[in-house]
């Protein structure tokens, strides 16, 4: 018999007793009725307490941002879907010199993004409650290694994109796109259960969130 | 250790690998108390997780609702097994993901082997895992001149320092920073001699340590935390990076997860997703969690391999009784707020898997007659504190007292001649089956004062009672019991009204 068949022969047979199917009660909250004003705020203090850094800012004012940000790094990667039009500040000093585009045709080697300092994504959805950006790989997020191998990441979320609770962001979500859930930057609890910010993934998280 | 299958198939066929005590627990654990250090260590780790914990939890009004709803949600992934193992197959399968399926550890660590193997590569990064600690993954891998690298913090500092995990979390626990850091220096190929043991400072060395390794690996080992049925999604969830390194940079991954997993529906990730963080590092959510659902062109690993475990899941799943204990998501919350393994630490249960869950769960995995399995079940005061804890409602001390039956009914099956517990447990019975019978042991009362002597107390009872006079005394028994005593004062309804209404017997014995 192969492994297959027996394990799930072993399973029926440890089933015998047809234990019932029970309905699972779903009185946990599943919605919630936050403002814009108030998502902003509470994702802003939740993401702040993971030690990440936020700004908030209206969409006019984000390419501003994004070039004082991109200040002191040397080259930065982003994904080929993101506006290139946000980086028009930045490009104002440098012509665009020092961005990288990972793109259909052209993707970066993972020595090539070992050797940027940043990357700039946008975002699929966010929870305010728990502080957590999700990308699922769309246009504007890239392939799940952009946002991994450098060591600072800019993250763009729009308003639109944040959700109070879990259950919301879930329901705007394919589970079948590769999905990552980043709160905060890397962190270790390992040594005497305390917090510590920075391992393997980026030791730099800056959140920029977009009004409107 | 039990791997024959006698040749009925409804018999349950038991586990094998790391989930067997090796000695009996109070044998184990009266070394490990002698260990002031680890006590300490342990004593500040399990302080703060609990705090962190409740302060996490306190936070969500729907923090019950969760917890019923993750229980009824595992008990129908229990009830549905096969037909969400099918489905999840399907699905996954449909995506490109290959699943293989392993009886037994000995069986999926040949397969895990020859995967790597077929790829060329004789070395793998290796994301935290109980299935393949549970297996012995990494030492068969050694056998077979393949070396695996742990990432997480934890398992590094364990790896390098030829230590086994003592907790399911943090499996490091049992170290503190200062000890740490020796076993960096010591260990640790091209370290910073003047490495400090600020966290902060460890962290960087094991970033520095790994990164090599990440940026240049082929094949990737992992865990899952969850699988999808109706999607045929992994998911796993972590803090430092280093899964998504394993799970994003090579051109293999191989995961290894028990059968018991599997959760049916997307929706219900909601709901783990918020018991699961809350209940392990007593955050609102993890730094990092991964989905994939088997291959994504042009994103991640295009050789994606699921080897599905039994090992003794189904065995467990047989026993009505203990069969929740499946329900599991290796949160470790049981392991933080129990008084047992806050003393003993984790190494004294001998299994990959300690604390309360782990009690329950390796006896069950094993059968309860492997090697000294079943000593687990009395791991435990019965206090209940990892019921409460528990974010799926795991009922584990009921489950402890069904094993320690099945502990005694199979001893019993094996002897000729009653034991000391069996005739006291045969006394007791009598005694206590009938008033008349009670009241005639009752009569003896007055024997036990007589052996307590002029300083009333009894120090030192015969046979296996002994083990209970060995640290403490017992006071000298009333000489009447309270059935006698009432006897006495209602029995004499003609007593004039201003008595005060107590015997001398109630005035002497009850203070």
């Amino acid at each position: 018999m192969n492994a297959r068949t027996e394990i799930l022969d072993r399973i029926r047979s440890a089933l015998r007793d047809a234990p019932a199917v029970p309905d699972v009660p779903r009185d946990y909250r599943r919605s919630s009725a936050l403002g814009e004003e108030e998502l902003i705020e509470l994702l802003t203090d939740r993401l702040l307490d993971y030690k990440a850094n936020v700004f908030v800012e209206e969409a006019a004012t984000v390419p501003q941002r994004l070039a004082a940000l991109l200040e002191s790094t040397g080259r930065y990667a982003v994904p080929h879907g993101l506006d290139q039009a946000l980086f028009a500040e930045a490009d104002a000093h440098d012509a665009g010199s020092r961005r990288v585009t990972d793109a259909p045709g052209h993707r970066l080697s993972v020595e090539e993004l070992d050797g940027v300092d940043a990357v700039v994504t946008g975002s699929a959805v966010a929870v305010a409650e728990t502080g957590t950006i999700i990308l699922d790989a769309g246009p504007d997020q890239g392939r799940r290694v952009i946002s991994l191998v450098p060591d600072r990441h800019i993250c763009i979320v729009r308003a639109g994109e944040i959700t109070a609770i879990l259950p919301e962001a879930l329901r705007r979500l394919d589970a079948t796109r590769p999905q990552t859930w980043i709160s905060g930057p890397s962190a270790t609890s390992d040594i005497e259960l305390e917090r510590v910010e920075g391992v393997h993934g980026p030791r730099t998280l800056d959140v920029v969130i977009v009004r409107g | 250790m039990s791997g024959t299958f006698l040749g009925m198939p409804s018999l349950p066929v038991f586990g094998i690998g790391n989930l067997h005590e090796h000695e009996p627990f109070p044998k184990a654990a009266h070394r490990e108390l002698g260990n002031t250090q680890l006590r300490a260590n342990l004593g500040h780790a399990t302080r703060t997780i609990r705090d962190k914990r409740l302060a996490v939890v306190s936070e969500l009004p729907d923090w019950e609702e969760l917890r019923e709803a993750g229980r009824a949600i595992k008990e129908s992934v229990m009830a549905r097994l096969p037909e969400l193992l099918e489905q999840f197959e399907a699905n996954f399968t449909a995506r490109g993901g290959i699943i293989h399926w392993a009886r037994d550890a000995g069986e999926a660590n040949r397969i895990v082997a020859a995967l790597i193997r077929d790829q060329g590569a004789d070395e793998v990064v290796k994301v935290k895992s109980m299935a393949t600690q549970e297996i012995g993954l990494n030492e068969y891998l050694e056998e077979q001149g393949i070396a695996a690298f742990e990432t997480d913090l934890a398992e590094l500092i364990v790896q390098l320092d030829h230590d086994k995990p003592s907790h399911i979390l943090v499996p490091a626990i049992h170290k503190n920073r200062s000890q740490v850091r020796d076993i960096f220096l010591r260990e640790m190929e091209g370290v910073d001699p003047e490495l400090t043991d600020e966290p902060a400072r460890l962290a960087a060395a094991a970033r520095a340590h790994l990164r090599r390794k990440f940026l240049s690996a082929k094949v990737a080992v992992s865990g899952a935390n969850f699988a999808l049925a109706d999607s045929g999604t992994l998911a796993v969830v972590e803090s430092e990076g280093n899964g998504r390194m394993c799970l994003t940079l090579p051109e293999t991954l191989i995961t290894v997860m028990g059968v018991e997993k599997l959760l049916p529906a997307w929706e219900d990730l909601e709901v783990f997703m918020q018991l699961l963080p809350r209940s392990s590092t007593g955050e609102r959510m993890n730094p990092y969690t991964s989905l994939w659902t088997g291959v994504t062109p042009d994103d991640g690993p295009q050789n994606v391999h699921l080897v599905l475990l039994d090992n003794g899941r189904s065995a467990a799943l047989a026993d009505e009784m203990g069969r929740s204990a499946l329900h599991c998501i290796r949160c470790s919350a049981c392991m933080n707020v129990c008084p047992v393994y806050e003393r003993t630490g984790g190494h004294a249960y001998g299994s990959t898997y300690p604390g309360p869950i782990g009690a329950i769960l390796s006896p069950l995995l094993t059968g309860i007659t492997a090697e000294e399995n079943s000593s687990l079940p009395y791991a435990s005061s019965l206090c209940g504190a990892c019921y409460d804890a528990c974010p799926v409602k795991i009922n584990i001390p009921d489950i402890l007292v069904h094993l320690r039956g099945e502990d005694v009914d199979s001893k019993r099956g094996k002897k000729r001649l009653p034991s000391q517990m069996d005739l006291g447990m045969k006394a007791a019975s009598w005694a206590l089956s009938s008033g008349k019978n009670l009241g005639l042991v009752e009569k003896a009362l007055p024997l036990g004062r007589l052996a307590a002597g002029p300083d009333r107390k009894i120090t030192k009872l015969p046979g296996i009672a002994g083990g209970w006079t060995q640290s403490r005394d017992i006071p000298a028994p009333p000489g009447l019991s309270f059935r006698q005593w009432w006897d006495k004062e209602h029995q004499a309804p003609a007593a004039p009204p201003a008595a005060t209404g107590t015997g001398d017997a109630g005035t002497e014995e009850n203070p």
